[in-house]
C-alpha cells in the first residue's frame, strides 16, 4: 500500500507562517541574550529557533526549510561545539582557573549597558547545538516522508 | 606559567577537534587531516601531562575557580595521567590507522567526530574528581561508542550493539542509583571529601552495600564475570579501527573506575569487597580463555582474550599489596598496546587473506613476512613470553599473589597464561603456517599498505620496549601504586587540607 500523502498546503497557515517566523527568531533571540539573571537562555531559545524552522517545513515543504537553514544542521553542532569549547580559553589568558567566567561591560550609545560574557558565548554555542540537534531529528524524519 | 591547565588539555582538545571535523561535515579529507594532527598534539598534551605530574605530584584543576567539594575538580595522579597518555597513543595510532582504512560511507556517517568525542569521554573519565561527573564522561563515552559500533548499520552489528546498550544502560542505572545513595548518605560529590566523610560514618554496613553497587555497576563496563557477554557479542562487529579502540580503551575505562573507586572510597572493608573482586577476577580469567578456545574466527578469539585479560587487572587491585597495584597497572598498559595491535593486525589478515576466519586463512607466512612478525610479537607478548611486556606484566602480578599465598588464583592465572598461548598458536598456525586452503578467498585489490604496517609498527615496538625497558615504567607504576595505597596524598591535593 503505498503511504498516503498528506497536502499540508493551506492557506492560513502559510500566511500566517510568514507572519510568525521572524517573531519566532526574534524571541528565540531574545529568550538566548536575556538567559543569564533572568529565566531564558541558549536552550530554550534554540528550541524556539528550531520551531520556527520546523514551522517553515510544515508549511511548505522539506526543500525550503533546508534552504532556509543554508547549512547542514550537524554543521550548526559543530559550530556551536566549538563555540562553547572556545568559551573556555579567555579566562586563561587574564590568568584565571579554567572556564572561569568573565565578565565584559560594554556602554552602547543606545542600548545602554550590555554586557559582554564568557558565559554568553557558551550559552549562543548551546543555541546553535540545539537548533542543529532538533532540526537534525526533524529532518530526517521529514526525509524519509519526502523520498 | 601556571601549569593547572594541563589536566584539561586532554579533554578540551578532542572536544574541539572533533567539534571542528563536525563543522567540515562533507570535507573528508579536512577530517582526516584534523583527526591525525588533532590526535597528534593530544599526545604531546599527555606526555607532558605525566612529565609535570611525575615531577610536581598530583595535579588539580577546579573547573570556573569553583572550590573544591563545592565544584567540579579535575584531578590527575600518576593512574589518571598514564591511563590518559595510554588513550592518546591509542587515539593517535587508530586515527592514522584509519586514513587508510575508514572508507568514504563511514566518514559520511561522522566516524571522525564520533571518534574525537570518544576520546574526550575516555580522558574525561580518567581525569575527573567528581563521582557524577565520573558518571557523565561515561555516558558521553558511551553515547559515541554506540553509534561507532553500529556504523554501517549490518545485521550483526545490530544484534551485537543491542546487548552492549542494554548491559550498559544497565551498568549506568547501578552507577546512578549508587551515587544517589551515597549523596543521601554523606552529601557531596567530590571523590576526595566522599571519602574523607564515608570513613568517620558510624554505619559502616551501608557503605558496603553501596560498594557493591558500584562494583556491580564497573564490573559490567569492565567486562568482568558473569556479566561479560556483551563483549564477545559487539566486539567483532564494526569497522577493525573501532575494535582496536574499544578493545584497548574502553574496558579500561570500567577497570580505572574499580580501581580508582576500591583505593580511594571504600577501603573500608576490604576483607569482603576485595574477596569479591578477587573471585570475580579469577573467573573472568577462566572463563575468558575457555570462551576464546573454542572461536575459529580472529576478531571473536581477541575479543573473548580481552575478557580474560581483564581478569588479571582486576587480580592486582583485589591482592591489594603496593606490589600487586603495581602489576595491575603494569597490566593495563601492556594489554591496551598489545591488544589493540593485534585487532588492528586482524584488520590487515583480513585486507591481505581475504578472511577473519581461520579456516579460511593461511600461507600468509611465506607471502606476508612483514605481517606474521607483527602478528607473532604481540601474540608472545599476550602470552607472556620473556623479554616482552606481557612477561613483567604477569611476572609482577604473580610474585604479588605468592607474597599474600593466594595460591589458587595464581595456579588459575598460570593456567591461563598457557591457554592464551595455545589460542595465539592456533591463530599462528592456522592462519599464517598452514598452506594455503583451496579455493582461496577473494583477496581484495593489492593497495598501499605502508601507513597501516607504520601503525602497527609502533605498537610492536611499544610493547618490546615495554619488555625491554621495564624498570622504568615498573617505577612509573609504583608510584602510581604508592598514591593509590595512601589515599590521604590524594584528598590533600584536592581538598587542601588532611583528612581528620
Amino acid at each position: 500500500m503505498k503511504p498516503r500523502r498528506f497536502n499540508m498546503r493551506s492557506l492560513i497557515l502559510n500566511t500566517g507562517s510568514s507572519l510568525l517566523l521572524p517573531l519566532l527568531v526574534l524571541f528565540s533571540l531574545f529568550l538566548l541574550f536575556r538567559g543569564h539573571d533572568e529565566p531564558g537562555g541558549g536552550f530554550i531559545g534554540g528550541l524556539v529557533a528550531a520551531a520556527a524552522v520546523a514551522l517553515k517545513l510544515f508549511s511548505e515543504d522539506y526543500k525550503a526549510a533546508r534552504d532556509m537553514l543554508r547549512v547542514h544542521p550537524l554543521q550548526l553542532v559543530g559550530i556551536g561545539l566549538v563555540l562553547a569549547t572556545i568559551a573556555s580559553f579567555p579566562p586563561l589568558l587574564v590568568g584565571d582557573s579554567f572556564f572561569t567566567a568573565q565578565w565584559w561591560t560594554l556602554d552602547l550609545p543606545v542600548f545602554g549597558e550590555f554586557k559582554l560574557s564568557t558565559p554568553l558565548l557558551f550559552d549562543i554555542g548551546v543555541y546553535l547545538g540545539v537548533i542543529g540537534t532538533v532540526l537534525t531529528v526533524v529532518f530526517t524524519l521529514a526525509e524519509a516522508e519526502h523520498s | 606559567m601556571d601549569l593547572e591547565v594541563l589536566v584539561a588539555l586532554p579533554i578540551i582538545i578532542p572536544l574541539l577537534i572533533g567539534a571542528l571535523s563536525l563543522t567540515l561535515l562533507n570535507n573528508h579529507s579536512a577530517q582526516r587531516w584534523l583527526g591525525a594532527i588533532g590526535t597528534a598534539i593530544l599526545l604531546i598534551s599527555a606526555v607532558w601531562l605525566l612529565v609535570h605530574t611525575l615531577e610536581v605530584g598530583i595535579q588539580v584543576l577546579e573547573v570556573g575557580s569553583w572550590p573544591a567539594p563545592f565544584g567540579i575538580v579535575l584531578v590527575a595522579d600518576m593512574l589518571g595521567a598514564i591511563m590518559v597518555l595510554l588513550a592518546s597513543t591509542l587515539g593517535f595510532i587508530t586515527a592514522l590507522y584509519s586514513l587508510k582504512t575508514i572508507r568514504k560511507r563511514f566518514e559520511r556517517f561522522g566516524y571522525y567526530p564520533l571518534l574525537h568525542l570518544l576520546l574526550a569521554g575516555v580522558n574525561g573519565a580518567f581525569l575527573t574528581g567528581d563521582i557524577f561527573n565520573l558518571y557523565v564522561w561515561f555516558e558521553v563515552l558511551l553515547v559515541a561508542s554506540f553509534a561507532l559500533l553500529i556504523l554501517g548499520g549490518e545485521r550483526a552489528q545490530m544484534e551485537g550493539a543491542i546487548k552492549y546498550v542494554t548491559l550498559n544502560l544497565l551498568s549506568s542505572a547501578l552507577f546512578l542509583t549508587a551515587i544517589g545513595l551515597t549523596y543521601g548518605l554523606v552529601g557531596t560529590l567530590n571523590m576526595a571529601d566522599i571519602a574523607v566523610k564515608l570513613a568517620s560514618l558510624e554505619d559502616q554496613k551501608m557503605v558496603t552495600v553501596i560498594g557493591s553497587l558500584f562494583l556491580i555497576a564497573f564490573a559490567i563496563k569492565a567486562a568482568a564475570f558473569p556479566l561479560f557477554f556483551w563483549l564477545p557479542a559487539s566486539y567483532h562487529t564494526p569497522q577493525v579501527a573501532v575494535s582496536a579502540i574499544f578493545a584497548g580503551l574502553l574496558t579500561k575505562v570500567g577497570v580505572y573506575a574499580l580501581y580508582r573507586v576500591f583505593t580511594l572510597i571504600f577501603t573500608a572493608d576490604t576483607g569482603f569487597t576485595h574477596e569479591v573482586l578477587l573471585w570475580m577476577g579469577v573467573f573472568t580469567m577462566l572463563t575468558g580463555v575457555l570462551g576464546a578456545a573454542a572461536q575459529f574466527e580472529i576478531r571473536r578469539i581477541l575479543s573473548f582474550h580481552s575478557i580474560s585479560q581483564i581478569g588479571y587487572m582486576m587480580l592486582g587491585l583485589a591482592l591489594f599489596t603496593p606490589l600487586a597495584l603495581i602489576g595491575g597497572i603494569f597490566y593495563i598498559v601492556h594489554h591496551s598496546v598489545v591488544k589493540s595491535s593485534l585487532f588492528l593486525t586482524s584488520g590487515l589478515i583480513y585486507r591481505l587473506g581475504g578472511s577473519f576466519e581461520l579456516k579460511k586463512l593461511g600461507g600468509l607466512y611465506r607471502k606476508h613476512p612483514g605481517l606474521a612478525i607483527l602478528f607473532f610479537v604481540p601474540a608472545l607478548s599476550l602470552a607472556g613470553v620473556p623479554p616482552l611486556s606481557g612477561f613483567f606484566a604477569k611476572f609482577i602480578l604473580i610474585k604479588a599473589g605468592v607474597e599474600v599465598g593466594s595460591w589458587w588464583a595464581i595456579g588459575i592465572a598460570l593456567l591461563v597464561g598457557l591457554l592464551t598461548l595455545y589460542s595465539m598458536i592456533k591463530i599462528w598456525n592456522e592462519a599464517f603456517w598452514k598452506a594455503t586452503p583451496e579455493p582461496n578467498p577473494p583477496v581484495p585489490a593489492p593497495t598501499r599498505n605502508g601507513l597501516i604496517y607504520f601503525s602497527i609498527g609502533v605498537l610492536a615496538v611499544l610493547t618490546v620496549a615495554l619488555g625491554v625497558f621495564a624498570q622504568p615504567m615498573y617505577q612509573i607504576a609504583d608510584i602510581a601504586a604508592q598514591q593509590l595505597l595512601n589515599p590521604a596524598v590524594y584528598i590533600e591535593a584536592v581538598l587542601g587540607r588532611t583528612s581528620p
